[in-house]
């Protein structure tokens, strides 16, 4: 077990999605989603088992490493550390609750839910990969399912948003594909003129790189490609113009995947990679990376604030709570941060990557419900709405009275998402600010700004929905159903969970965040 | 060196071909015969692969018919890519409804003289050998592209192609007198160290120039380009096909063989340096980055599939001069790597087309609309065609890329075409993805379900499926180019 536990964790999905073909064909289509169930059901128990079986204080562990092209050196190496297993339990987790989510897609369901299998193989392939070229092309295959979903489920705009954000994503990661043949080249020769793709190996291969090129070390080149393709991944401002979009048009289970995953692909590359590889350039580029951080904070936010459809105000929100993990990741890096500071920096920002998959989740899952209802998610009908006589007024009122359990559920979800205590955003937040206070002062200070803006349009969304007089022509409906129900709880436990008793997250991370922290402490 | 009865026993795949070729034209004139050409050319290519594959001696150099022709690894790796391609252009042909019974026997016919000389370029060391095989692609391709005699597009091309061609074959043939006149001798090992003495840089890089105007022509860089869209949106497309592989693999052999051997210090396929100084890398460089980027760029608009392909076929050719102007030994075999997928995505994309305008009239992509869910299996390699086409992974379209991207930073040089290079794969996604968002993101219920010829459903298939093959294993083929090029 211990030594296919990861290898399965990646291809059960393929193989659901391989085995979903003659299952449709002998018993029709509409019942691969009890295939798909099935396949994310056994990777959510895989997660749970490897979760049981991971010893914190042993790092890398799980791993397997086995030749795949000889002349490249190109290795399936994959493993698990504390830095990977929060990403992989939400995987599964998410996963397991999207099919359930999608349960009611109807159209074409079989090329629906082997795509989606694919995505979810492409996610896992992603965290579980140590080798640089394996772990490249896991990132490129996501994309190809991702644009199917989008473009041929998802709303109105949906054909513009899908190649908006495969030509944004592709954009990114083909400066990532030079960075990684330029340190494939450049290391080879500190290691006998073989070079290497080892993500590990290249840890103390790579800051020996000292070559100059336009003026600039060959490093920072290679820091800057890397960063291109993982910023338009989380998305860091200015590269975030495909979130909102992409998150708007996608059905509902694909935006909760892509908020609550693929988004945390960028922090987790920039974490796994950036940092460990090229600690110098991390350290050169730590006031860039937190002003970045506050701008998606404050950007993100005052976007939220503007918007009158509550998917697009959820898209924002999380370019805004984005930003606090790149700010409690500036901190680290920053020479003049406290021991301590560093420490809640990085833990913070782990922790906040693990929770706002969580309650980012639970937003989407949330508005979604409520958009198949009333087959619209307007806070406030736009002046030029179709039908003019409720252009400008307000989209609902009232809901609370007429759905008290949903009603109950989107006030844990909005106060988590605002940073309430108790609840887990609170904690990693504060986290993140604690680390970047004690590197940047003013920055910090004018990005905690971003709670009140948080506050401001969660809280407005709130009362505009679910308080004021009841409008009678949503007397239709009903509240949320058992099937929505059981995919919210698991979140709202992790949400509650987290927010009271943190310890288990941070007890699976620490050791893994303590490594990086040597990294940066040898090297400055 | 052999003499000409000596050399004969090597030359037996050529000679099949002309068999086939005289055959193929006999069978053309008794009636009861004609029928049948179809399948005695099949036999005679087939017959010509087999005395190829029995050929034990390849990795031997062996200069033939007097210093003519030179036989070794190279030339025999590029023979089995082009025999191969047209071997399946000949074999689909039949089945393409573009194309009457008429001509059949002429289009066989003219298709393997094309292969004879293109067997030739691969092997020509001679300058006048050189030339002649050449123009024994280029005259049959001018008919071939010209074949529909009662189609003005068809006609128009083969015009375009005629007067293009014969200019480039002109500026080309200069430039190879220049070298004449320079060393005294033909041959291009003779030249070569001939050239180092005579030390006259500027005599030596115009005649470079003549000669990549030639070259550029046949491979179609810009800005030798501009008869490759009309006369791919002209020609029937089984011919479109075959001229944007077999001749284009011929041409970047031939390439390969006079500028390395020719216009470098060592004047072998692995030397790393330009002669005499001459920066003839850097001017392929900017040269490649154009190609590139004006093929991807006029792509983008363009609205006719066969058009919009021939495009593509610009930029990737932009993509292997890259490899090439970096001059290292990792990039000839980037080049022949990627040139074999090449050929298996591009063949197949083309068949698709085929297959799209036998059974649908589809020309333009709106055409296409809503195929995917008449014919799903097509559709999916397709899809897979164009992702390898673009450079992404699962595809072998992708490694390939990477392969090619591997000569900048083993030279070290060039990053700057590197940049543009990856900058130029975003782009080509939008439009390769423009046929896969027509295909996947509309409905169309106008159309009905028409089953394709077996023979083309299983050539998409089996040539599409090579887009996985090499994905998930490319070592063995990979250590196979290296052993051919000695590295």
């Amino acid at each position: 077990m211990e030594n296919y536990i990861l290898t399965l964790l990646i291809f059960i999905p393929v193989l659901g999605a391989i085995l979903m073909l003659p299952i449709s064909k002998l018993y029709g289509s509409s019942n691969s989603k009890y295939v798909a169930l099935g396949a994310t059901g056994i990777q959510l128990i895989l997660s749970i088992w490897l979760y049981y079986n991971f010893v914190p204080e042993n790092g890398l562990q799980f791993v397997v490493e086995k030749s795949w092209i000889d002349h490249f050196n190109i290795f399936y190496y994959i493993g698990v550390d504390g830095l990977s297993i929060p990403m992989v339990i939400l995987t599964a987790l998410l996963s397991f609750l999207c099919i359930i989510v999608s349960w009611k897609i109807d159209k074409r369901p079989l090329g629906y839910f082997s795509l989606f299998l694919l995505l979810d193989a492409g996610m896992m392939g992603v965290f579980l990969s140590l080798d640089f070229f394996l772990f490249y092309i896991f990132w490129e295959v996501m994309l190809l399912p991702m644009y199917f979903l989008i473009g041929m489920w998802g709303g109105p705009q949906r054909h513009y948003a899908a190649i908006k954000f495969f030509l944004y994503t592709l954009f990114g990661s083909v400066f990532m594909l030079l960075s990684i043949l330029a340190l494939y080249y450049y290391t080879a020769p500190f290691n006998d003129n073989v070079g290497t793709f080892n993500l590990i190996r290249l840890i103390e291969l790579a800051p020996q790189i000292d070559s100059i090129l336009w003026g600039y070390n060959i490093r920072t080149l290679i820091w800057i490609g890397l960063f291109i393709g993982f910023a338009i991944k989380v998305p860091i401002f200015p590269f975030h113009t495909w979130l909102p979009l992409a998150h708007v048009e996608a059905p509902t289970a694909i935006s909760v995947i892509l908020a609550g995953v693929l988004l945390k692909m960028g922090t987790y590359g920039l974490l796994r990679i950036s940092y460990p590889l090229l600690p110098f350039e991390a350290i050169n580029f730590a006031y860039t990376l937190a002003i970045l951080g506050v701008i998606n904070i404050l950007w993100g936010a005052v976007n939220a604030i503007a918007q009158i459809d509550m998917k697009k105000m959820v898209a924002y929100s999380s370019v805004s709570h984005m930003g606090y993990v790149i700010l409690g990741m500036a901190s680290v890096v920053s020479a003049n941060t406290s021991e301590a500071g560093i420490q809640a920096g990085l833990n913070g920002a782990v922790m906040q990557m693990f929770n706002h998959g969580t309650i980012t989740a639970m937003l989407f899952i949330l508005v979604g419900v409520l958009y198949d209802q009333a087959h619209h998610r307007w806070i406030v009908f736009p002046d030029n709405y179709k039908d003019q006589e409720v252009a400008g007024k307000l989209g609902f009122g009232g809901l609370a009275s007429k759905m008290p359990v949903f009603n109950a559920l989107i006030i844990i979800a909005f106060f988590a998402g605002l940073g309430l205590p108790a609840l887990s955003g609170f904690i990693s937040e504060a986290l993140c600010f604690i680390g970047g206070f004690s590197a940047f002062k003013i920055i910090t200070i004018i990005g905690t700004l971003g709670i009140l803006l948080n506050a401001v349009y969660f809280l407005r969304a709130y009362q505009r929905v679910f308080t004021g007089t009841f409008n009678k022509k949503y007397d239709y409906l009903k509240d949320i159903s058992t099937r929505e129900l059981i995919t919210v709880l698991p979140i709202t436990f992790f949400v509650f969970l987290f927010g009271v008793y943190p310890s288990p997250l941070i007890n699976m991370i620490k050791h893994s965040v303590q490594d990086i922290i040597s990294i940066f402490q040898a090297a400055m | 060196m052999k003499n000409n009865f000596q050399s004969l026993l090597y030359f037996i795949p050529e000679i099949t071909i002309v068999v086939t070729i005289l055959l193929a034209i006999v069978s053309d004139l008794v009636n009861d015969l004609k029928k049948y050409t179809h399948y005695l050319t099949l036999f005679g290519l087939s017959l010509t692969g087999l005395f190829l594959l029995l050929d034990s001696s390849t990795s031997v150099s062996k200069f033939l018919f007097n210093d003519m022709l030179l036989f070794d690894s190279v030339s025999y790796y590029f023979k089995c890519i082009i025999l191969f391609s047209t071997f399946s252009v000949i074999l689909v042909s039949k089945y393409s409804k573009e194309l009457d019974d008429e001509y059949r026997p002429e289009f066989n016919t003219l298709l393997l003289v094309v292969l004879l000389g293109m067997f030739l370029m691969t092997n020509s060391i001679n300058l006048i050998m050189i030339y002649l095989a050449l123009e024994l692609v280029s005259i049959p391709s001018y008919v071939l592209a010209g074949i529909l005699k009662n189609d003005k597009k068809s006609n128009e091309a083969s015009l375009k192609y005629v007067i293009f061609g014969s200019f480039a074959s002109g500026l080309m043939l200069y430039g190879f007198s220049l070298l004449y006149g320079l060393s005294g001798t033909l041959n291009i090992y003779e030249i070569h160290s001939i050239l180092s003495s005579v030390n006259n840089p500027t005599a030596v890089l115009f005649s470079i120039l003549l000669i990549l105007a030639g070259f550029g022509y046949k491979i179609s860089m810009v800005p030798f380009h501009y008869w490759t869209p009309d006369v791919y949106e002209g020609s029937p497309t089984t011919v479109t096909a075959f001229l944007s592989v077999a001749p284009k693999a011929a041409g970047f052999a031939l390439m390969l063989r006079v500028f390395l051997n020719l216009f470098t210090i060592g004047g072998n396929f692995t030397s790393t340096l330009p002669i005499l100084d001459i920066n003839w890398p850097l001017l392929l460089a900017i040269l490649s980055a154009i190609t590139m980027t004006v093929g991807n760029v006029l792509a983008l608009r363009q609205e006719n599939v066969k058009r919009m392909l021939a495009y593509s076929t610009i930029s990737h050719v932009g993509f292997m001069l890259m490899a090439l102007c970096t001059l290292t030994p990792v990039a000839l075999t980037g080049i022949s790597f990627y040139l074999l997928m090449y050929a298996f995505m591009n063949l197949s994309s083309f068949y698709m087309v085929i297959y799209m305008s036998n059974n649908y009239k589809a020309e333009t992509i709106d055409d296409w609309k809503g195929i995917a869910f008449k014919s799903p299996v097509l559709s999916f390699f397709m899809v897979l065609n164009m992702v390898s086409l673009a450079g992404l992974p699962p595809t072998s379209g992708f490694i390939g890329k990477v392969y090619l991207f591997r000569g900048l930073f083993f030279d070290q040089e060039f990053y700057w075409l590197g940049i543009i290079a990856v900058l130029n794969s975003v782009v080509s996604l939008y439009y390769y993805f423009k046929i896969v968002k027509s295909m996947y993101f509309f409905e169309d219920s106008n159309k009905k379900y028409k089953k394709p010829h077996p023979v083309i459903n299983w050539s998409i298939i089996v040539l599409s499926s090579q887009n996985l093959l090499f994905y998930f294993y490319w070592s063995g083929l990979y250590e196979y180019i290296e052993g051919i090029f000695n590295l």
